[in-house]
């Protein structure tokens, strides 16, 4: 499979088909239905922005759980993870390897409404045998893009 | 004092370059897009940068060997055999110079006797001609065309060929037409080389930057080693303009008396430079993908955009130029630049700054955000469209 299109999507989604088109040397009715095939396979989950709330006046607070969990018979972890991904306030939840079993992602207002959720929602789960909550105190990069808003050095007119 | 009594004739002799009155009028413009600079606009990789950093902290800040440090020579020795199968002994046949520029420099001044001349195909960058005059010798200017989409043909060598003739500068791919010389264009300019004494400089300072075929240095070609001084540097391929880091390579009898022009002139190359250097070519292969890679998505969307819209340019595979012809809109090169950088704010560089065979086309350079080559092809669909009305307008 080429993956050309869809790298280019992953860097930039905002491009236009026609621009996706020259870049990756498809025509755009090509770029439309690999686009669409991606979409309807899942293989392109979706779009979003990645928005800097903390440049804005609505608060916002991230944490990143550890969870160990009792896997279940026939089912391993899937049905666990399940249970905890259907909740709004969960972001990302991925399988680990190693000393903990689950990593939650959670963002909510306040820190109380992310203690909330741990302590009542997650944590009483009955297959979850433990969890540590790690809050997210400053957020450096994320999706290669980097939050800070960096100097950059102003291009000469230097003929070349 | 009278000072123009007391600078030499060739300084007097090399012409300003016609471009700054552009930059400065762009200079003053606080919003306009710029297609304009040479140069690319990613940042060097941070591995590359640490690898400076680190050597700074060590306190590495003394100078090196003339030729450049032993270990970054064995570096490019091997980058050179794995990328384009060039064997260089690093031992006597590679200079570190302070970027390609030094590096052609001291090839010219090392070769060229008063009155030699130098065939110079143009449009090219320019610094050629000049350093060629500040040598002594004569540059002979041959215009390649569109028509052969910029290369150097046989004939147009064979006919600047005089019994002066001392070096033939060979620069691709090209700045600013984005041509490149293939295998079997090269194998033509060979067979005129051949039995003459005619030295080549090849300037392959975009050699990383090619797309859909891979570069071919004159050197490849069967009995061009011995006659080839190559130029290379990592301001391009590893975006590292700044650091100021090129190197030449050649016959070791050539490049030994080189050597002494470069530790009387330079010394040596830049320290830091140097260890940042030896990282790229170490761990560095994988960045010149990533970045031609995203250079070749911009390059098709600008000829397809400038094509749309109605200016032909022939397909650029080299280097991050795309050079289209404005011959149809009846200005010349500088009228368009100027009337296009007043009416819509963008800057594209006049062709005919880069010799006399870019007449009729200007340079748009595609080392810029997409966003930025996006608005200016609207920008210049605009501007064409204007132009017509007025120029329908005047006739009718």
């Amino acid at each position: 499979m080429d993956t050309k299109l869809l790298r280019l999507l992953e860097n930039d989604c905002t491009l236009t088909r026609e621009q996706l088109a020259s870049m990756a040397d498809m025509t755009v009715e090509e770029v439309n239905a690999a686009i669409k095939e991606y979409e309807e396979k899942k293989i392109v989950l979706g779009y979003k922005a990645i928005v800097d709330w903390d440049r804005t006046d609505r608060e916002s607070v991230t944490a990143l759980i550890e969870v160990k969990v009792t896997p279940q018979r026939g089912e391993g972890f899937d049905r666990v993870a399940e249970r905890i991904y259907q909740y709004d306030e969960v972001e990302s939840v991925y399988l680990m390897s190693g000393a903990f079993d689950l990593t939650v992602i959670i963002s909510g207002r306040t820190l109380r409404e992310v203690a909330e959720f741990v302590g009542q929602r997650l944590a009483t789960l009955e297959d979850v045998t433990g969890t540590a909550t790690h809050f997210i105190l400053k957020k450096y990069k994320e999706k290669h893009l980097i939050f800070e808003k960096r100097e950059e050095q102003e291009r000469e007119l230097i003929f070349t | 004092m009278n000072y123009d009594a007391i600078l030499s004739d060739r300084i007097k002799n090399v012409q300003p370059s016609g471009i700054r009155k552009f930059f400065d009028i762009l200079e003053e413009m606080k919003d306009a897009i710029s297609l304009g600079i040479g140069e690319p606009d990613f940042v060097t990789p941070w591995h590359i940068r640490d690898a400076g950093i680190y050597s700074l902290e060590k306190g590495f800040t003394k100078y090196t060997s003339n030729a450049g440090m032993a270990e970054l020579r064995r570096e490019i020795a091997s980058y050179l055999e794995r990328r384009f199968q060039l064997k260089y002994d690093f031992a006597n046949q590679i200079i570190v110079t302070v970027g390609g520029s030094e590096a052609i420099d001291l090839a010219l001044r090392c070769m060229v006797n008063p009155g030699d001349e130098v065939i110079v195909p143009v449009p090219s960058f320019v610094c050629y001609g000049p350093l060629a005059n500040m040598a002594g010798g004569v540059p002979v200017y041959v215009e390649t065309k569109a028509e052969n989409e910029f290369r150097l043909t046989p004939e147009e060598l064979r006919a600047a060929i005089t019994p002066r003739t001392k070096v033939l500068v060979l620069p691709f791919p090209n700045n600013p037409t984005g041509g490149v010389m293939g295998r079997e264009d090269l194998e033509a300019i060979a067979e005129v080389l051949r039995g003459t004494d005619i030295m080549v400089i090849s300037d392959e300072i975009y050699a990383e930057l090619t797309y859909g075929q891979h570069h071919v240095s004159l050197a490849n070609i069967p009995d061009m080693y011995e006659r080839t001084i190559v130029v290379n540097g990592f301001s391009k391929s590893h975006a590292m303009t700044g650091w100021r880091m090129g190197y030449l390579c050649g016959p070791a009898p050539l490049i030994q008396q080189m050597l002494k022009l470069h530790q009387f002139g330079i010394m040596s190359a830049p320290t830091t430079s140097q260890y940042a250097a030896i990282e790229a070519m170490r761990n560095g292969d994988a960045d010149i993908e990533k970045m031609r890679d995203e250079y070749d998505g911009r390059r098709r969307y600008l000829v397809e955009g400038l094509r749309r819209i109605g200016l032909p340019c022939f397909e650029p595979k080299g280097a991050f130029y795309v050079f289209p012809d404005i011959r149809g809109t009846g200005l010349s090169s500088e009228e368009f630049c100027e009337r296009f950088l007043m009416e819509e704010k963008v800057a594209v560089i006049a062709g005919n700054a880069f010799g006399p065979g870019g007449e009729g086309f200007v340079r748009c350079c595609y080392a810029t955000s997409m966003k930025d080559i996006a608005e200016a092809l609207t920008r210049m669909d605009n501007f064409l469209t204007n132009l017509k009305k007025k120029q329908a307008r005047e006739q009718g």
